[in-house]
C-alpha cells in the first residue's frame, strides 16, 4: 500500500514534472548555502582568534592585565613573591609603530626564562641561543609578520618609539603556522629599553601552586592591584579579544538565519501548491482505501527528503561560497575587523549535521500544514473536478495577529544591553505574522473596495478575489522578500546618512595629523608641539592625546581622548545626543562619554563617574553623551589641559589643524613634518580623505548585505513564478474558455500579468509596511544593542519607489511566464479536460 | 683563597656554580642519588640598558633525583634573571637563590631548599671537613694553553639530613654529599669538546676527584685531580697521572647521545672502576643552560670492593659544550 501511495503521490509527479521538486530543493539549498557559508566564516574567524589568544596566554592560570599604557613593574616582584604563586611571567605587549608608514606590529616583550614555563609554544618549540634571545638589537618574527613586511632572518626593521628611530635585526622567523598573527617577540629588557617603556609592564601571567587556594590567592592578588589593573582568567582574556567582533558576528549569523527563513517560506509555498495540485490523486487514493496516516506519512517523508537533499546541496554550495568569500574578502566579509588574521576554514561535522537537520526541519515544517489539510480532506470533496474550493480561513489571520502581538511583547521586554536576540526573534515573529495575516486582510479590503477595471484585468481581479488562498501564496513570497529588502535598505541608509553627518561634525578642521599610521609607541613630544604651534601657516591647532583606560568591567578598555575643547566648548564640538548637563562653576571637571559607556554604566548627563587617570582616581561629572561611530569599545572625552594637570603627561598622538587663508595642504604638511623629529612617520590626511576612507570602509562592511538582499528578492520572484505556474495548470479550462470567447493569447497573457502585478503590488505594499517596522527594529533595537550607537532614521524614498515598481514589473513578467505553459496548449483540449 | 669570602659570589667572573652531588637513603627505600646546582652566568649584554630586567646575571638552578625504581632522573630546573630580589647571588658568603629555590651557608651548615609542584628537597648539609682547594691553591687549570682555568674548591663528606617530597609523599632522608664551588671567565679552550669528571667520598673518610678535558677528536686535552687521604694529606695529580678507560657505553633513546657510563680510572695510586647506579642519568637542561649531559650517581670499586660513592659527570657528548 505504501509503495502504491508513494508511486501515485511522489514517483509519478516527480517523473512528470521534476522541475518543481528541484525548485523546492533549490530554495532550501540557497537558504542553507547562505546560512552555512556565513556561519563557516564566522566560526573560522572565531577559532583563529581563540587560538591566537590561547597561544599567547599559554598555560597561565590567571593573568593580570593593565591598560594600554601599562602599569608599574614594581607590581611584578610583589606578585611573584606571594605565597601560592608558582610562576609569574612579566610581559610587555604593545603595537609598535613602523617609521615607514607600514602597518604597525604587535610586539611581545617576554622574559624567556619565565615565559618558557607558561608559554612553551611562544617560540614554537624553537631553541635559540641565549645570546640571540637577550640581544637588545634582536627581534623574532612570526611567519605572517615576516611576510607582511617582506623580510627574512638577518634583515633589519625600523620602528618608531616616541620621536626616536629604533632599528632591530630579525634574529629568526618562526615556522609558518606557529603564530597566525603578525607578531614580534623580544627580550623584555630590550623592549623596555628600545621602546622607551622602562619601568612598565602590560601583563603578568601567573601559575598557581598546586596546593594554593585560588580564592584566597585571588583576594591577596586583588589587594595588590592598582586601579585600572585587572586579574583575569585566560578564558576571560579570550572573550575580551572576541568581544570586539561578537556583536558583528552574531548579526551576521542572524542575517544568515533570515536567509534560511526565506528559503523555508519558499518550501512552504511550493509544497502548498504541490499539495493543491495533488488533491485529486490523494482523494482517489483515499477513496480506494489508503489510510489517512499512510498518505500523510508519504507526503511528510517526501518533504523531509526534499529538505535533506536540498540541505546537502546547500552545504556543498555553502562550502564553496565560503571558500570564495574567504579568498575574496576575508573572514569578516570585508568589514575590516580581522585584517591581520590568517584564517583557514574550520569545518566541523557537527555543524554540518546541524545545518542538514535545519534544512530538513524547515522543509518538513513547510510540508506539515498543507499535508495535514490535504490528507484530512473528505475524498468526495477532493474528487470533485475544478479548482480547490477555497474559503479564507480564519486560522492564518488569528495566528498572524498572535505572532505580531508576540513580536511587540518581545520588543517591550528586550534588555538594553547584550546580544540582540530579542530583536531578531521579534523580526522573525513579525515576518511570520505579516505573512499569515496581511494577505487575507488585503484581499478583504480589496473586496470591499469594489475596483472597476477594464475587461481583461477585471477578470484577473475577480479571479484573485475568488481564490484568495492561491493569491496569498504569491503575495506572501513578495511580502517576505520585500520586507527584508526594505528593512535592510532602511537600516543601511539611516546608518550611512547618520555616519556622513557625524563625520562632518567630528572632522571640522582642514587637516588631521597622526604621530604614526598605527601603534601605541609613536607620539609628539612637548617640544615638537611647541614648534608646530609656531607655524604661521596654521590658523588654529587642536592637540589630542588618546590612550586606553580600563573603565567597563569585563570589557576591553575604552579610549580616553583628551583634547582642546575648541571654540564653542565640547557641547558644540561633539556630536551630542540629548541635552548636555548644566555644569556647576566649581564642580568636578566634566567628561563627555560615548553612548556605549553611557549604556554599559547606565550614566546620564550630570552623573558622577570615577576615572583612574593620575595617581589617585578622581570623580568627574558626565557633561554629556555623544555619538561615536569610530571606537567600538567606547570613548571618554576630556579637556586636554585638565588631563595634563591630572597626569603630567605632555605627549600627544594627533592634532587637527585649520589652515590660514591661501595656504595649501601640501605647504602646511611640509611645515608640520619639518617641525617634528621624524617627519616621515607622520600620517597627514585631509578631511575629505578621511571621510572618503570612512565611507569606503562602511560600504565594504555592508557589501555582504547586498548579496542577502539579492537572494531575498530572487526567492520572492521565484515564489510568484511558482504560484502562477501552479495555477496555470488548474486554470487550463478557464484559459480555453476565454480563448473560445475570442480573447487572444496576448490578452490572456496581459490578464495574467495584471493579476501578477496586482498581487505583487499588494504583497509589496504589505512588505513595505512590515519592512519599515523591521527596519525600525534594526535601527532602534538591534544596532543600539549590538554596537551601542544610535542613528537617525532616514528613509530612502527614491530607491524604495524604484524597487517597488521593479518588483511589480518583475512579478507581472514572472506571472505571465509562469502561466505561459498553460496558455500555449490547445484550446479544444483545454476545454474538454475534466480531471 | 679566603673564606668565608670565597664561599660567596664572584660577579666579576662570567660563570660560577655551586654543585652539590650525593647519595641519600630513606627508611625501607633503595639508596638514591641527588644533585642540586646553582649557576650564575653573565650573558654578553650592554650594561647601559636602564631596564631593571637587563639580564646582567642569570641564575639557573637544577635539581635531580636518581631513583632506580623510576629508571631515569627526576629533574627540575628553574632560571631567572637577577633582579627585583627574585633571583640573585650574594657576595661574602654563600647565598644564591631563584624564587623559592635557595642555597644558603649559615655557620658550618648549608641549607638547601628546592620547591616545585612535583618535587621538593629541603636539606641541611653539615660541613665536617675543611675545604679541599683544587689545583694550585684553588687555581685549577683546564687546558695545556694556560688560558683556561677556574677557581675551584670542594667540600667532601657533607653530612646530609632533611626531607624529600615527591608529588604529595614526603620522606625523611639522610646521606652524604660533595660540594664543588667553581668560578671562571674562560673555562674551555677552543679545542675542548667537553669533560669527564668524578668526585668520590671514600669510605675511609678520604676524597678522590679527577677530571679530563676532551678535545674535539675525543682524545684527552688535559687532566687533573686530587686525593685527600683520611688523615687530611692532599696529593695533586699531574695530567699524566690520570687515565680514563671507558668500559661500557649507553645510548640515550631520547637524544641519541652515547655516553661512557662506566670507566676504569687510573689516578695516582688508585685504580678504580666507576659503576653507575643506573644507566639513564641523562640530564636534559636545554631549556635553561642549553646543554644535555650525563650526571649520575656512581659506586667506586677497587679489586671488587666498594671503596666509595660519588658522582660522575660526562659533558659534550651530544654536541661540543658551549659556555
Amino acid at each position: 500500500m505504501i509503495r502504491a501511495v508513494w508511486q501515485a503521490l511522489v514517483g509519478g509527479p516527480l517523473r512528470a514534472a521534476p522541475g518543481r521538486t528541484l525548485l523546492a530543493m533549490l530554495a532550501i539549498a540557497s537558504g542553507i548555502a547562505l546560512g552555512y557559508s556565513v556561519h563557516l566564516l564566522n566560526a573560522s574567524a572565531d577559532t583563529e582568534f581563540r587560538r591566537a589568544a590561547l597561544q599567547l596566554s599559554g598555560e597561565a592560570e590567571m593573568l593580570i592585565r593593565g591598560p594600554r599604557q601599562g602599569f608599574d613593574e614594581a607590581l611584578y616582584p610583589q606578585i611573584a613573591r606571594l605565597d601560592g604563586i608558582a610562576i609569574a611571567s612579566p610581559v610587555l605587549e604593545f603595537q609598535a609603530s613602523r617609521s615607514s608608514g607600514e602597518p604597525s606590529l604587535k610586539i611581545i616583550g617576554v622574559d624567556a626564562l619565565r615565559a618558557r614555563e607558561l608559554q612553551p609554544m611562544l617560540l614554537a618549540g624553537q631553541t635559540l641561543p641565549a645570546a640571540d634571545l637577550f640581544d637588545p638589537d634582536n627581534i623574532i618574527l612570526s611567519a605572517v609578520a615576516a611576510r607582511t613586511y617582506g623580510v627574512a632572518a638577518g634583515d633589519r626593521l625600523d620602528f618608531r618609539a616616541g620621536t626616536a628611530l629604533v632599528t632591530l635585526r630579525v634574529a629568526a622567523v618562526l615556522p609558518d603556522g606557529s603564530h597566525r598573527l603578525p607578531l614580534g617577540i623580544m627580550d623584555i629588557a630590550a623592549a623596555q629599553w628600545r621602546f622607551g617603556l622602562t619601568g612598565v609592564l602590560h601583563r603578568i601571567d601567573i601559575r598557581f601552586d598546586r596546593d594554593a587556594g585560588p580564592a584566597a590567592l585571588r583576594k591577596s592578588i586583588g589587594a595588590l592591584l592598582p586601579e585600572g589593573v585587572q586579574l583575569l582568567t585566560p578564558e576571560a582574556e579570550n572573550l575580551r579579544s572576541a568581544a570586539l567582533t561578537r556583536a558583528y558576528r552574531t548579526n551576521l549569523d542572524m542575517l544568515a538565519l533570515i536567509a534560511l527563513f526565506t528559503g523555508a517560506f519558499l518550501v512552504y509555498s511550493t509544497q502548498t501548491l504541490a499539495m493543491l495540485r495533488r488533491r485529486n490523486q490523494v482523494a482517489l487514493l483515499r477513496a480506494l482505501g489508503a489510510p489517512q496516516g499512510t498518505v500523510l506519512g508519504v507526503l511528510l517523508v517526501e518533504g523531509a527528503l526534499i529538505g535533506a537533499v536540498g540541505a546537502a546541496i546547500g552545504i556543498t554550495g555553502g562550502l564553496v561560497l565560503a571558500q570564495q568569500l574567504l579568498a575574496a574578502v576575508g573572514t569578516d566579509l570585508g568589514a575590516g575587523y580581522f585584517r591581520n588574521l590568517q584564517a583557514a576554514l574550520h569545518i566541523e561535522p557537527a555543524t554540518m549535521l546541524f545545518f542538514m537537520a535545519l534544512g530538513t526541519l524547515f522543509a518538513l515544517m513547510g510540508t506539515l500544514a498543507p499535508a495535514i489539510e490535504i490528507a484530512g480532506m473528505p475524498p468526495a470533496r477532493g474528487l470533485r473536478a475544478g479548482d480547490p474550493d477555497e474559503q479564507v480561513n480564519a486560522f492564518p489571520l488569528l495566528a498572524g495577529i498572535t505572532a505580531i502581538g508576540a513580536a511587540a511583547l518581545l520588543l517591550w521586554i528586550a534588555p538594553s544591553t547584550g546580544l540582540p536576540i530579542h530583536g531578531y526573534a521579534a523580526i522573525a515573529l513579525l515576518l511570520a505574522g505579516a505573512t499569515l495575516a496581511f494577505p487575507p486582510v488585503a484581499i478583504r479590503l480589496l473586496k470591499l473596495a469594489r475596483l472597476r477595471l477594464p475587461l481583461p484585468h477585471a477578470l484577473g481581479l475577480s479571479r484573485l478575489l475568488a481564490t484568495p488562498r492561491l493569491a496569498a501564496i504569491g503575495m506572501s513570497s513578495i511580502l517576505v522578500s520585500f520586507s527584508l529588502v526594505v528593512s535592510m535598505l532602511l537600516m543601511i541608509h539611516s546608518f550611512r546618512t547618520s555616519l556622513d553627518t557625524w563625520l562632518e561634525q567630528v572632522l571640522p578642521a582642514d587637516i588631521y595629523v597622526r604621530a604614526a599610521a598605527g601603534g601605541d609607541t609613536a607620539y609628539l613630544s612637548a617640544a615638537e608641539q611647541q614648534r608646530i604651534a609656531r607655524i604661521p601657516d596654521l590658523a588654529r591647532i587642536e592637540f589630542l592625546r588618546s590612550r586606553s583606560l580600563l573603565l567597563l568591567p569585563g570589557r576591553p578598555p575604552v579610549t580616553l581622548i583628551a583634547r582642546d575643547p575648541g571654540i564653542g566648548g565640547f557641547a558644540a564640538a561633539l556630536p551630542l545626543v540629548g541635552t548636555p548637563a548644566p555644569l556647576p562653576e566649581n564642580g568636578p571637571p566634566a567628561v563627555w562619554i560615548s553612548e556605549l559607556v553611557a549604556d554599559v554604566l547606565a550614566l546620564r548627563p550630570g552623573d558622577p563617574v570615577r576615572l583612574a587617570l593620575g595617581a589617585q582616581p578622581q570623580t568627574h561629572i558626565v557633561g554629556g553623551i555623544w555619538r561615536d561611530y569610530a571606537r567600538q569599545n567606547g570613548a571618554v572625552v576630556m579637556d586636554l589641559a585638565e588631563y595634563r594637570r591630572l597626569t603630567g603627561d605632555r605627549q600627544i598622538n594627533d592634532l587637527a589643524a585649520w589652515l590660514a587663508p591661501g595656504v595649501s595642504v601640501n605647504e602646511a604638511s611640509g611645515r608640520i613634518r619639518a617641525a617634528t623629529d621624524d617627519g616621515s612617520a607622520l600620517e597627514i590626511s585631509t578631511t575629505a580623505e578621511l571621510r572618503k576612507l570612512s565611507l569606503e570602509i562602511f560600504d565594504r562592511s555592508f557589501a555582504i548585505t547586498w548579496a542577502l538582499q539579492a537572494a531575498a528578492l530572487g526567492i520572492g520572484l521565484l515564489g510568484v513564478w511558482l504560484a502562477f505556474n501552479a495555477q496555470a495548470l488548474a486554470r487550463r479550462r478557464e484559459f480555453g474558455m476565454l480563448r473560445h470567447l475570442g480573447m487572444t493569447r496576448r490578452e490572456i497573457s496581459a490578464m495574467l500579468a495584471g493579476e501578477g502585478a496586482l498581487g505583487a503590488a499588494i504583497g509589496a505594499a504589505c512588505g513595505l509596511f512590515s519592512g519599515v517596522i523591521i527596519g525600525l527594529i534594526l535601527v532602534r533595537v538591534i544596532n543600539r544593542q549590538s554596537f551601542h550607537w544610535s542613528m537617525d532614521l532616514a528613509i530612502p524614498w527614491l530607491p524604495l519607489a524604484a524597487l517597488f515598481a521593479g518588483i511589480v514589473f518583475c512579478a507581472a513578467m514572472a506571472a505571465s511566464a509562469g502561466a505561459a505553459l498553460a496558455t500555449r496548449q490547445e484550446m479544444t483540449r483545454a476545454v474538454r479536460e475534466d480531471w | 683563597m679566603h673564606f668565608p669570602r670565597d664561599h660567596g659570589s664572584h660577579p666579576e667572573f662570567r660563570i660560577e656554580w655551586w654543585y652539590i652531588t650525593g647519595w641519600l637513603h630513606a627508611k625501607d627505600q633503595d639508596d638514591c642519588g641527588f644533585q642540586v646546582t646553582f649557576f650564575r652566568v653573565r650573558p654578553r649584554v650592554p650594561a647601559d640598558n636602564p631596564s631593571r630586567f637587563n639580564p646582567e646575571h642569570i641564575i639557573i638552578a637544577h635539581a635531580a633525583l636518581a631513583d632506580r625504581q623510576l629508571g631515569k632522573l627526576r629533574h627540575l630546573q628553574r632560571a631567572a634573571r637577577q633582579g627585583f630580589g627574585l633571583a640573585g647571588s650574594d657576595t661574602g658568603n654563600t647565598r644564591v637563590w631563584v624564587d623559592r629555590w635557595q642555597l644558603l651557608r649559615d655557620g658550618q651548615q648549608y641549607r638547601c631548599r628546592i620547591s616545585e609542584r612535583d618535587m621538593a628537597l629541603n636539606l641541611v648539609l653539615d660541613t665536617l671537613q675543611p675545604p679541599l682547594l683544587q689545583g694550585v691553591a684553588g687555581y685549577s687549570r683546564k687546558g695545556p694553553q694556560g688560558g683556561s682555568a677556574s677557581h675551584y674548591y670542594s667540600l667532601p663528606h657533607l653530612r646530609v639530613s632533611g626531607e624529600i617530597r615527591i608529588d604529595r609523599t614526603a620522606r625523611t632522608v639522610a646521606g652524604e654529599a660533595w660540594l664543588d664551588h667553581e668560578w671562571s671567565s674562560s673555562l674551555l679552550e677552543t679545542d675542548a669538546e667537553g669533560w669527564d669528571w668524578f668526585g668520590i667520598n671514600l669510605a675511609d673518610g678520604g676524597a678522590l676527584m679527577a677530571f679530563r678535558m676532551r678535545n674535539r677528536r675525543g682524545g684527552t686535552l688535559w687532566a687533573g685531580g686530587s686525593w685527600r687521604d683520611a688523615g687530611g694529606a692532599v696529593s695533586n695529580f699531574k695530567p699524566d697521572d690520570i687515565r680514563f678507560i671507558p668500559l661500557r657505553h649507553w645510548q640515550s633513546p631520547l637524544t641519541g647521545a652515547k655516553y661512557p657510563v662506566s670507566f676504569e680510572v687510573l689516578a695516582g695510586p688508585f685504580r678504580v672502576r666507576l659503576e653507575p647506579l643506573m644507566d639513564d642519568q641523562e640530564n636534559d637542561t636545554r631549556a635553561t643552560t642549553g646543554a644535555v649531559y650525563w650526571e649520575g650517581a656512581v659506586r667506586a670499586r677497587s679489586s671488587g670492593h666498594e671503596i666509595g660513592r660519588g658522582y660522575l659527570e660526562l659533558t659534550g657528548y651530544l654536541r661540543p659544550l658551549q659556555i
